[in-house]
């Protein structure tokens, strides 16, 4: 079987199809949905468009001289491909999502109507800002909240997803050790980062010395300690870490970075767990992303959009990129260029073409407005409460490397209960889809074998939490007791079984193609 | 609070299954001084929708939005009419709510489509292969020069003087930081002569077309010069719907193509989220980034979709990735996958031709105003007409009265003194002869 460089298989075995072959091919409500390009036929469209013949084209010579090779489809033909196609996902909507280090919690749904007023939804980016006064103003809203819960006197909006805010919180690094006259080129990553931090820091021209943890899943302060020198440009630490606890000596982490000369960076992934409760500006931290799409429960979308919001401390906030917002008697103001920047701001530059992701902005706010700081405090608790719930409900017949404390808002357990039964880690996240859930994060983090990440957020109802745990409890104790049978080519009853990821890098289709017409006979 | 189903009575039972005595106790590992309580934040309680919709709706309102009034912005954000359909079929619950589809099993319906993503974007560019989408068009472009920089292991970037802007600075911020980055001068409605900086030590010539101003560019002699040297073509498109009429880059020599997809399903929003396309030759693929879907087969031999060569990316490769990013633009990509679907073949070729007709007869409109002179003699549907005085005033003077006239040059490029009076208009297919009608009396009124 082949494996990948985290010891995860990446190839299915082949199975024997025993079941009722049906004559259309789908089953039930399942449809089988071939790709849009078999589908439909030259000359129909699905928008109604004036047919314009241009007699003459000012395109510079340049206009196209074949056909796109796009297939034509009417409405209701594109409807119900799409509608098909979301039928083979599973959602948060639909049930319990437990994907840790990912937040998959309630997306509200008045959160989207908001977006969609077209003040916000069909306004451009380079109105005049005359006519742009309520946008900024709920931009400035949005920068307080964040400040607020951080307790961090700036913050930089335009990042446009985690990974994103990182880049720009280590640019601003990069620029205030510049500004000092320095140049610092190691950056101190734990072992148990997500692999944005590493890849992050080597996009801005670092170089990364990985730091080893404890037995007790923290970061190791001496070795910390021991690492931390004059060519040592700042740490990145995700806190609560990315094994779901909280950094006790956070710090004493940071004391120690400054008496170095260095910035702490914090990754803020995992804010949702202390927001409301506890101020990142308090622990010494100099720069955080928070992922709107996370805490602020913005929709994952299958993947995006997300945002990335950077909070600064006084030593970052003069770096932070363009545009600034500003407010005087004339009301706000957007600054888009170093012409007439406020006094003592330096940005390092711009992270995209425009103010960052305003649709986002929009539904984060509208979230935080309904929570209130209230509900953002009880979102935390209840996200940690139902953590610690599951990491109780199942510990005795799973197995939790830091089980003997309490964990944040997720809780980790490694692969040793799975030891000798024959069923792998694999098998037993497969086998929970056939049981109408989605798996929990699987080989994250990196620190413990066989990792099986557990986040249930806030948004599940006790009987929900029950149901899951019944469910894994049963599996656990099923697998121990040598039943294979339900993680044996495992999942069944999805609309895939296991698929070849193997093949599909060893030859890479990455496209439809239109298949060669056979040439005719002579 | 609506959206917490726990009672008190749920989180007693829980604590007790815990063992702890209250919630505080879980939070032991917090050193008890940065335990702040609720009054330490200076931020109001939680509210009902009611509340909240009445709130946001009043900022709304404070601005002017593009469907108001007759709008003629651009520069690298356009109105147009988004079909019905798309809006519904991007909040339907199993792809609003879903995450990265890692667990491909469950996830067919997000993979599926970001395959035919990325086939729509390969055709529309003429390109080999593209990825799932990156955040935006300028971030697509930064991505784009530091690919080239990894493929050619040059470190110069030569970018047009005709790139928007925000885009080049975009790239400086990013491209600068291990490579050099040379802007050419701008004459706005003209070529400048890109060949002439292209030496051995070029990574890439960025090439915008329709450049900022609107002008089109010739991509294949850029190209054709770029390549003499070693050198990768980029091509940046800011506006996609022009692919539907002019030449996809990828005929023209192009190397790799960034875009911003903004205009296909996606609204307006303030600047994003957008959706950016990338694609390239596959002869470059293992130096591409961002994520990729590719085909294969279940272990019933049936066709489906995975997450593949992710051996490019940080979850793996962590500081060898070829990128630090992490998604893509997801929804933004559906809604332009559906949009595209919803269009095909003759509805992108009418939808094309209408935007360059509905621009043409306007640039005839405008240009005949006294004073008012048409800079770009090519153009798709957007133009940059020179005033008798500077255009920012004169936007305002519009704004004013509900038309949003344009861009002025100056927003984009302060420091330069020949901007001053010009002004980037945009018209699409919703622009209508009235629009057009009340743009040129008031312009006409605002130049007297």
């Amino acid at each position: 079987m082949t494996m990948n460089n985290q010891g995860r298989p990446t190839a299915p075995g082949t199975i024997e199809a025993n079941e009722l072959a049906t004559i259309s091919g789908d089953r039930g409500l399942d449809h089988e949905e071939p790709l849009i390009f078999d589908l439909g036929r030259d000359g129909m469209t699905g928008v109604d468009l004036p047919d314009v013949q241009l007699s003459e084209t000012r395109l510079g010579g340049q206009r196209r001289k074949g056909p796109v090779g796009l297939p034509g489809l009417s409405e209701p033909e594109v409807i119900r491909h799409y509608v098909r196609l979301s039928r083979m996902n599973y959602a948060i909507d639909a049930g319990l999502y437990p994907l840790g280090s990912c937040t998959m919690k309630h997306n509200p749904r008045l959160n989207e109507k908001m977006a969609r007023l077209p003040g916000f939804g069909d306004l451009h980016p380079l109105s005049p800002q005359s006519a742009t006064q309520g946008a900024l103003a709920l931009i400035s809203q949005l920068m307080k909240w964040l400040t607020t819960l951080t307790g961090m006197p700036a913050v930089a909006m335009s990042p446009k997803a985690g990974a994103h805010g990182e880049l720009c919180g280590l640019l601003a690094i990069r620029a205030a050790i510049e500004a000092r006259g320095e140049t610092r080129k190691r950056i101190l990553v734990p072992e148990s980062a997500h692999g944005t931090n590493p890849a992050t820091a080597a996009f801005a021209g670092f170089t990364i010395d990985e730091v080893k943890g404890t037995a007790d899943g923290r970061v190791d302060m001496i070795e910390l300690e021991g690492k931390l020198g004059p060519d040592v440009a700042a740490i990145m630490l995700t806190n609560p870490n990315t094994c779901g606890l909280f950094e006790r000596d956070i710090r004493h982490m940071a004391d120690a970075t400054h008496k170095a000369g260095a910035y702490f960076y914090c990754d803020g992934a995992n804010f949702n767990a202390i927001a409301g409760r506890v101020r990142p500006g308090d622990l010494g931290i100099d720069a955080m992303h928070i992922n709107l799409h996370k805490t602020f429960s913005t929709p994952h979308g299958g993947g995006g959009p997300g945002a990335g919001p950077v909070v600064l401390s006084a030593a970052l906030a003069p770096f932070a990129p363009l545009p600034l917002l500003v407010h005087d008697a004339n009301g706000f103001r957007l600054i888009e260029d170093r012409d007439a920047l406020p006094k003592g701001a330096r940005p390092f530059g711009r992270m995209s073409a425009f103010h960052g992701q305003m649709g986002m902005f929009v539904r984060a706010l509208a979230y935080m407005l309904s929570h209130g700081r209230d509900g953002v405090r009880q979102a935390s608790e209840d996200a940690v409460l139902s953590a610690n719930y599951i990491l109780a409900s199942l510990k005795d017949v799973m197995s939790a490397p830091f089980g003997d404390g309490p964990c944040m808002h997720e809780a980790l357990f490694d692969d040793s209960f799975l030891a000798g039964t024959g069923v792998t880690t694999l098998d037993f996240a497969k086998a929970m889809i056939d049981e109408g859930y989605h798996p929990m994060t699987m080989y994250f983090p990196l620190v413990v074998h066989g990792a099986m990440l557990i986040e249930p957020t806030e948004s599940e109802s006790k009987e929900s939490l029950d149901r899951f745990v019944h469910v894994l409890r049963e599996l656990a104790l099923e697998a121990k007791a040598g039943k294979m049978a339900r993680f044996e080519g495992a999942p069944r009853l999805s609309p895939r079984r296991r698929l070849d990821e193997t093949a599909a890098a060893r030859k890479p289709v990455l496209r439809w193609r239109k298949k060669e017409l056979p040439q005719a006979a002579e | 609070m609506r959206y917490h189903p726990l009672t008190p009575a749920d989180r007693a039972r829980m604590l007790a299954k815990i063992g702890a005595g209250s919630v505080d106790e879980l939070f032991r590992d917090v050193p008890q001084s940065a335990v702040v309580p609720l009054s330490a934040f200076d931020l109001p309680d939680g509210q009902g929708e009611i509340e909240v919709e009445r709130a946001l709706s009043r900022l709304a309102a404070k601005n002017a939005a593009a469907g108001a009034g007759p709008s003629f912005l651009g520069a690298g954000a356009y109105r147009h009419h988004v079909p019905a359909a798309v809006d519904h079929l991007i909040q339907r619950s199993e792809f609003l709510t879903s995450y990265t589809p890692y667990q491909p099993e469950i996830a067919q319906g997000t993979l599926q489509y970001m395959f035919e993503f990325q086939t729509q974007v390969a055709l529309l560019t003429g390109m080999e292969v593209a990825n799932a989408s990156l955040y935006d068009g300028s971030t697509a472009t930064a991505e784009a020069v530091l690919m080239a920089q990894r493929v050619t292991r040059r470190p110069k970037a030569i970018l047009s003087g005709g790139l928007h802007p925000h885009y080049a600075e975009t790239v400086e911020t990013v491209a600068a930081l291990s490579g050099e980055v040379v802007r050419a001068p701008v004459t706005p409605g003209r070529s400048e002569d890109l060949a002439s900086l292209i030496d051995d030590k070029t990574a890439c010539v960025v090439v915008q077309s329709p450049d900022v101003f609107g002008l089109i560019r010739d991509i294949g002699a850029v190209a054709a010069a770029a390549h003499a040297k070693g050198a990768l073509l980029i091509a940046v498109v800011t506006e996609v719907v022009s692919l539907g009429l002019l030449e996809a880059p990828g005929f023209l020599g192009a190397d790799i193509v960034a875009c911003e997809g903004q205009s296909l399903g996606n609204g307006l929003n303030f600047g994003g989220p957008y959706v950016g396309l990338f694609a390239t030759r596959e002869k470059f693929l293992r130096q591409m980034p961002g994520r990729l879907t590719g085909e294969t087969a279940d272990a019933a031999g049936k066709r489906g979709y995975v997450l593949t060569l992710s051996t490019r990316e940080q979850h793996i490769r962590r500081e060898k990735a070829t990128s630090n990013i992490c998604t893509n633009s997801g929804l933004c990509c559906l809604a332009f996958t559906i949009h595209l679907s919803l269009l095909g073949e003759e509805g992108l070729a009418r939808l094309a031709r209408l935007n360059h007709a509905r621009a043409s007869a306007l640039a005839d409109t405008l240009s005949r105003i006294p004073g008012v002179s048409l800079v770009t003699a090519s153009f798709f549907n957007e133009f940059t007409l020179k005033l008798p005085k500077p255009a920012a005033g004169v936007v305002d003077a519009l704004a004013a009265k509900g038309i949003l006239a344009g861009v002025p040059a100056s927003r984009l490029m302060p420091h330069d003194p020949t901007a001053r009076d010009l002004l980037i208009v945009a018209a699409t297919e919703t622009t209508t002869d009235e629009d057009a009608a009340a743009f040129a009396a008031a312009l006409k009124e605002a130049l007297s």
